[in-house]
């Protein structure tokens, strides 16, 4: 397999008055052509490492790493106006929350508009036309009235879907989903798992695809990296989540609430110290 | 069962969009109330409307005795009534820290003891005194969620309206939150109307639960009748099959 993306013993960390924060403390993978899911405990760094993956660190933020390479290309060597014309056009990233990342004073519409003609030069018409099938492809039921709305009009699985069509209007080597799909109901949040999994298989689209949901993750995923306290602690096929042998990998799947069980209260993780270590 | 919420006839209108049609529910005094559904079927809008923050064009809504009118909502409805939105980092203020926004309703209600308050709510979510003095931005999408719960339980209100409060945390914390959620409902009576769209959570948390599709409740079912497939909705019967997980 060749990978599209190669990250080695990536770490982002910042300085604070009250010492340094190690958002990401080591994180090494590599992307194929597939579809790579990302589970672990709040705030253990996926969100931080996508971000630093695609360049969207904020500047206060150390950033560094044996080795960050896209397809032949050091991430880190390269200039920010070579990350901005990657971004958006080879890799594109859907952020945890659309609503906050989409501009609130555009309407849905003309920011996947301007997002494709930053990147291709079509016509107003031609890519208002490519807008509205992307705002269909992804289940949006009216596209014709989404389009003119602004984000604080729209529900958050309309936002979470709008932000999805923006990154998928460039076709994009590699996809980074940052939990896309968490405020969709279940039947719509399959299509668009359906839309995601097409890319990857007839296009080659590299995905990295990050959740909070075990169940979705082992059902779509190739494989999985289980995060904690900024590692990976765990790589498992994603087929084969459900023998995990971390102690937390367990515990997280055990905490589950399930359809037509009674367990009051749920079990707990008894995190213990020495996983972060 | 003594209604503490009944919703009946709500309409909503965003310009022409008829985003809630004819909407009927009630909610029992101690109740947990689960809303699920299509996404855009007007969840999110209907608790909106009950914190007066929808325009209603016509229908009633009665909160504890109370019939509420109007978007106006008084200083005692909000100490009785709390919501936790959808998306955290639109209801957290942007240049706030955790611990100005958690001191901001306790000083708008005057309520004194806020130091060890904070500190309790925070605890109580799972949350160490070091993030105190952190602003949004520099928390992860689980965290923020977090702070949004510790802020509306600090007021101890008597109903919580829950917008999708644990889709953004990990199934161990996730797991925490909702021992958390049903704890402080034992120990004060508090009445819950949740949306989720994890019905896994739904029938945990929630007695009961309405179904929404387009606007309209399509069904109200017990989570026991859920557990078991006894559905009468097409639309709800659908929702269960789609959440075993992915197929090829
Ligand atoms: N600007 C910042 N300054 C300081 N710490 C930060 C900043 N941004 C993020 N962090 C911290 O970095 C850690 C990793 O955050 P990240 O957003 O990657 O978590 P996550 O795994 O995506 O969690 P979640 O599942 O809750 O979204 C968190 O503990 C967070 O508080
Ligand atoms: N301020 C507004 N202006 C115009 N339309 C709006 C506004 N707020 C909501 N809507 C519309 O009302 C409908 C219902 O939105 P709502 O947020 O209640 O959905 P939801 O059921 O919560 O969906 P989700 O599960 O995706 O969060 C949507 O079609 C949305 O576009
Ligand atoms: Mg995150
Ligand atoms: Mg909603």
């Amino acid at each position: 397999m060749s990978a599209l993306l190669t990250v080695d013993n990536l770490k982002v960390q910042y300085p604070t008055r009250s010492g340094l924060i190690e958002a990401v403390r080591g994180v090494s993978f590599t992307l194929g052509r597939e579809r790579l899911g990302i589970v672990g405990e709040s705030g253990s760094g996926k969100s931080q490492t996508g971000r630093a993956i695609m360049g969207l660190t904020t500047p206060q933020a150390i950033v560094t790493a044996d080795r960050l390479d896209f397809q032949g290309m050091d991430l880190l060597k390269a200039s920010p106006r070579e990350r901005r014309a990657l971004r958006g056009k080879r890799i594109a990233m859907v952020l945890q929350d659309p609503k906050y990342s989409l501009n609130p004073v555009m309407t849905i519409g003309r920011q996947i508009v301007e997002t494709l003609r930053t990147h291709e030069s079509v016509s107003k018409a031609e890519a208002r036309r490519r807008a509205l099938a992307m705002l269909e492809a992804v289940q949006i039921r009216d596209p014709e009235r989404v389009f003119g709305l602004y984000p604080h009009e729209v529900s958050g699985g309309m936002g979470q879907r709008a932000m999805i069509a923006m990154m998928l209007i460039c076709d994009p080597e590699m996809l980074i989903a940052d939990e896309p799909t968490s405020a969709l109901d279940v039947t719509v949040q399959l299509e668009v798992l359906g839309i995601l999994d097409r890319l990857v298989a007839t296009r080659g689209m590299g995905l990295i695809f990050v959740s909070h949901d075990l169940r979705l993750v082992s059902s779509f995923c190739d494989r999985v990296l289980v995060m904690y306290a900024g590692k990976v602690v765990e790589e498992l096929r994603a087929s084969e989540l459900s023998q995990a042998r971390h102690p937390y990998t367990r515990g997280l799947l055990d905490c589950v609430p399930k359809i037509g069980e009674s367990r009051h209260p749920l079990p707990v993780l008894d995190r213990k110290p020495e996983w972060a270590a | 069962m003594t209604a503490v919420l009944d919703i009946s006839h709500l309409h909503v209108f965003f310009d022409v969009y008829h985003a809630l049609d004819d909407v009927t529910l009630s909610v029992g005094r101690s109740e947990s109330f689960g809303l699920v559904g299509e996404s855009g079927s007007g969840k999110s809008t209907l608790l909106r409307a009950v914190a007066g923050l929808a325009p209603v064009s016509s229908g009633d809504i009665t909160c504890d005795g109370e019939a509420i009118t109007g978007a106006h909502r008084s200083r005692a409805f909000f100490r009785k009534v709390q919501m936790v939105f959808q998306d955290p980092y639109g209801s957290l203020h942007p240049r706030q820290t955790v611990d100005r926004q958690l001191l901001e309703p306790l000083a708008v209600h005057g309520i004194g003891d806020a130091e060890p308050r904070i500190r309790r709510a925070l605890d109580e979510v799972g949350l160490g005194p070091s993030f105190r003095f952190r602003y949004p931005h520099q928390m992860s999408g689980g965290q923020r969620q977090r702070v949004a719960i510790a802020r509306a339980l600090i007021l101890e209100p008597k109903i919580l309206l829950l917008d999708e409060p644990t889709s953004a945390l990990d199934a161990s914390v996730q797991a925490e939150v909702l021992n958390l959620l049903e704890q402080v409902r034992r120990d004060h009576g508090l009445t819950f109307v949740m949306v989720s769209h994890d019905l896994g959570v739904v029938t945990h948390l929630c007695e009961r639960l309405a179904v929404m599709q387009h606007g309209r409740v399509v069904e109200t079912l017990t989570a026991a009748d859920l557990a078991s497939s006894r559905v009468r909705d097409d639309y709800t019967r659908h929702l269960m099959t789609a959440s075993r997980g992915f197929s090829r």
